[in-house]
């Protein structure tokens, strides 16, 4: 009886060194992460590992929920967390260091740190629907446009401390008007504020609910992506010859969008596998059509009616800066703007 | 009972607070105190505002009392004085509102009065919105409450000023008021408490500008991540609440009015004047269009939703897209049921010694166990998320979203339980004692009956509770695990027709589950003086 008791127990110390992984990965991801069908089929026919995809909200919540739960995570792989959240997820000491054989295939100025992979990268820009401007309002084409009473109560933006492309186009009036001087960012957003700015809780509400170059909304202008207006073309139904909206380049900003292994995962080697098919030809060309950015990737062909590459990045803050003044520069955003 | 049963019974509700109570609350005492060397206090208290957040919360809550009490009043008086045929019905039918989940609520007003609502004003982020959900929320207490006082008010009292010449202004000052004030006074307070935490309504009517402490908690926490704050914020609220209460047991103490109850058929008469009988339908039919009002529009509105009228709405539940609806289903469901084990396993044990047991001790601990009701579901759920990491990391667990809402059904249990083992069980006790039952006997054919029946009504409680709680859920439900309120709040959170149909229906999906949970409350409750 003994010698089953301790045989049992040398059996079920091995168990688990003795067997592999489940055949499972597990994906966190922000509610706009798309990808299609066959190419997650693909991986799974390549590895014979199931991919479970865990939608959570914004990219901020995900990143703050992962933070709250480090450690102890509810997926093996974290994706969409990008440059103005990547300190908090680096602090929180969130991703295990892994660096694919696959990165020389990657520009360096999407390199920001080993404990992430980067898989895609846009520009959020301001959006206006054409058919607002014309002959007796031209279309805005600056940052201090938005500010003057002419385009007042045309502009929606999605509320910074929930939203990423928010707090993108908030740290690009951070960029662009500094902390200090005469005119700082603070008081263009008490302006804007004045000027009847509309906030939206994300960018779905803002862009298909409250924009009228997209839904039924009434705001001719909003903070979205450089890619918008691509992307109204090849959505729409019936198709229609050209963009009916446009970007205002001035005020963008650069988001990169990583993926880590989550520590404490539970499937870590799948979780390795899963990195690599993201950085694949396959999933890196699937990612323009899904969700409207552009991959890291160079050698990825991008689909004609796209358009290229942005050529250079616009202005913008460092992960570190951006860390160490964020929480202050959304408590004062939400001092100027909510009150 | 002997003091080893009382132990033995006392030790798993005990157990259970200090771990998921007591603990998590020290916890935020010391994230708000101890982190930044206390600056979070004075951060807070200094930031123009949070102040302004913390008066907002205060006057709403005071307003959208008052406002209840209005509203409430003349259907409260038609259904304790006036005998008619159905007046159970309207009575149960004016409850519906109170056990609306608040999401559930949220969603209705958005379909009344949100953009594209049906009354064609968009009351959206304005605080007219949450007045009014609050309004149609409360009325439920006030009729319930200081109804079930005035239904056994003596109507002599009130025809005796009468016959000396008192108007019926100067009666129903004079007379009926001073003896309903207790009654007035403890709705008020209920309804305070009520909408002073107030989540998930304000969340989803209050837009990004409005806020309560509730909302600022957690967008402080789960949004910005500034622990501090949010701890220094969720104890302001809770001194908020325990001034309340103690100022309302202070002054039930010192205004109890002594009079003689009357059973409640002696006191309604029938309708006698046609001026009466149109003053009556005229008052139910207006509170009716309140109460049944929002429910209703929720219900068409989910059947039209996407052009033409049919299930299209309920069939695009079935895509999955963004939410996992049937997923959501069994989540809530399943914690449900975890939720209601849990109550009853720790609510039943600490009746059951309430009951038995008078005395300080016994008030005590009926105290401790009231105490989770007072604290706010968000600081719960907040509390959870930072307390619960050591010694066993429970924090990504599932099962802390039944333990949490097992939290909050757990007073619902004891104070369903205590009166009705109080009333009934010694008695009964002494009687099958007397005709000679042993005490065996006694246990199986009294005790277990009635622990049996008390325990019902607690599960179909908590049941209805789990079903519908929010404020914490929304902490402590992970990504890809969502409950139906859950699921509510994010369908609602996208922009476009179709998800607020789906929003639509799947608050009507849950009206429909918490409403047969309750009817089964209503079949098990016991006829007599039963608690609110």
């Amino acid at each position: 009886m003994k010698r089953l008791i301790a045989a049992m127990a040398a059996l079920a110390m091995l168990m688990p060194s003795c067997t592999a992984e489940e055949p499972v990965v597990a994906v966190v991801a922000h509610d706009f992460f798309a990808v299609s069908d066959e190419v997650i089929a693909l991986f799974t026919e390549q590895t014979g590992i199931e991919v479970r995809i865990l939608r959570g909200g914004d990219a901020g919540l995900i990143v703050n929920e992962a933070v709250l739960t480090a450690g102890n995570p509810v997926a093996d792989v974290l994706f969409g967390v990008d440059n103005t959240l990547l300190s908090r997820a680096l602090e929180a000491d969130l991703f295990v260091r892994y660096e694919s054989a696959l990165i020389p295939q990657i520009p360096d100025e999407f390199e920001l740190d080993p404990h992430v992979t980067p898989v895609d990268f846009g520009d959020v820009c301001l959006n206006y629907d054409k058919s607002a401007f014309g002959d007796e309002l031209a279309a805005p084409a600056t940052l201090e446009d938005l500010a003057d009473p002419r385009y007042r109560g045309m502009l929606v933006v999605e509320d910074p401390s929930i939203s990423s492309p928010g707090l993108a186009f908030m740290l690009a009036t951070i960029a662009r008007f500094g902390e200090s001087g005469e005119y700082t960012w603070r008081d263009y957003w008490a302006d804007l504020r004045a000027n009847d700015v509309a906030i939206a809780p994300d960018w779905g509400t803002a862009y298909y609910g409250m924009f009228s170059g997209a839904g039924d909304g009434d705001r001719p202008i909003v903070v979205s992506y450089a890619t918008s207006p691509a992307a109204e073309v090849i959505g729409a139904e019936p198709p229609i010859p050209e963009t009916s909206t446009a970007v205002i380049r001035d005020g963008c900003f650069r988001q990169i969008e990583f993926a880590g292994i989550l520590r404490g995962a539970k499937h870590p080697q799948n979780a390795e596998l899963f990195l690599e098919f993201m950085l694949s030809i396959e999933f890196q060309e699937d990612v323009p059509g899904n969700m409207f950015v552009y991959p890291v990737r160079t050698d990825a062909e991008l689909p004609a009616w796209f358009g290229d590459r942005p050529s250079e990045a616009p202005p913008g803050l460092s992960p570190e800066e951006i860390e160490a003044n964020r929480d202050r520069w959304l408590t004062e955003w939400a001092d100027v703007v909510l009150r | 009972m002997s003091r080893r049963t009382a132990i033995g019974l006392a030790v798993v509700p005990v157990l259970f607070l200090l771990a998921f109570f007591v603990w998590p609350v020290a916890s935020i005492l010391a994230t708000g105190l101890v982190e930044e060397g206390g600056k979070a206090f004075t951060r807070v208290l200094t930031n123009e505002r949070l102040l302004g957040v913390a008066w907002f919360t205060l006057w709403q809550a005071v307003v959208s009392t008052v406002l209840t009490v209005l509203v409430a009043m003349p259907a409260t008086w038609v259904l304790a004085r006036f005998d008619f045929r159905g007046r159970s019905l309207v009575r149960a039918v004016a409850t519906v509102p109170f056990v609306l989940p608040t999401v559930v609520v949220g969603t209705a007003f958005l379909a009344l009065v949100g953009p594209s609502g049906v009354l064609g004003v968009d009351l959206h982020g304005t605080v007219w919105a949450i007045l009014g959900a609050h309004v149609f929320f409360n009325i439920a207490v006030v009729v319930r409450v200081v109804g079930g006082v005035w239904g056994h008010l003596d109507p002599r009292l009130e025809d005796a000023a009468r016959s000396l010449g008192a108007s019926p202004w100067q009666t129903f000052t004079r007379v009926t008021l001073p003896l309903l004030r207790p009654a007035l006074a403890a709705a008020s307070s209920i309804v305070f408490l009520f909408t002073l935490t107030s989540f998930g309504t304000v969340l989803i009517l209050g837009g990004p500008r409005i806020a309560t402490v509730e909302v600022e908690i957690y967008r402080r926490s789960a949004l910005f991540l500034d622990l501090p704050a949010a701890a220094v914020l969720a104890l302001l609220q809770m001194v908020g609440v325990v001034a309340a209460l103690t100022a309302y047991s202070r002054y039930q103490e010192r205004h109890t009015v002594e009079q003689t109850l009357r059973p409640v058929q002696e006191t309604a008469r029938r309708i006698q004047t046609g001026r009466e009988r149109g003053l009556v339908a005229g008052i139910l039919g207006g509170t009716g269009v309140i109460v049944i009002g929002p429910p209703l529009v929720l219900v068409w509105r989910s059947l039209t939703a996407g052009g033409g009228f049919g299930l299209q709405a309920y069939r695009a539940l079935r895509s999955d897209a963004l939410v996992p609806v049937g997923a959501a289903v069994g989540n809530s469901l399943g914690f449900a049921v975890a939720a209601t084990l849990i109550a009853l396993g720790v609510g039943l044990p600490a009746a059951v010694l309430i009951a038995a047991r008078r005395g300080r001790i016994s008030r005590w601990f009926d105290t401790l166990l009231m105490l989770p009701l007072g604290t706010s579901a968000v600081t719960i759920g907040f509390g959870f998320l930072i307390a619960l990491d050591s010694p066993v990391d429970l924090r990504a667990s599932r099962a802390l979203v039944p333990i949490a809402h097992a939290l909050v059904a757990t007073p619902f249990v004891v104070r369903a339980s205590v009166p009705v083992l109080r009333a009934v069980r010694g008695r009964l006790r002494e009687a099958a004692a007397t005709l000679g039952a042993s005490p065996a006997r006694t246990f199986r054919e009294v005790d277990l009956p009635i622990v049996s029946r008390v325990a019902a009504v607690g599960a179909a409680f908590a049941f209805a509770v789990s079903l519908g709680e929010f404020g914490a859920t929304i902490f402590l439900a992970r990504p890809g695990g969502p409950t139906i309120p859950i699921a509510i709040y994010r369908f609602l959170g996208r922009p476009g027709v179709l998800n607020f149909g789906q929003a639509m229906a799947l608050s009507v999906l849950l009206m429909a589950i918490t409403a047969a949970a309750i009817m089964a409350v209503e079949r098990a409750r016991f006829p007599g003086p039963g608690a609110f």
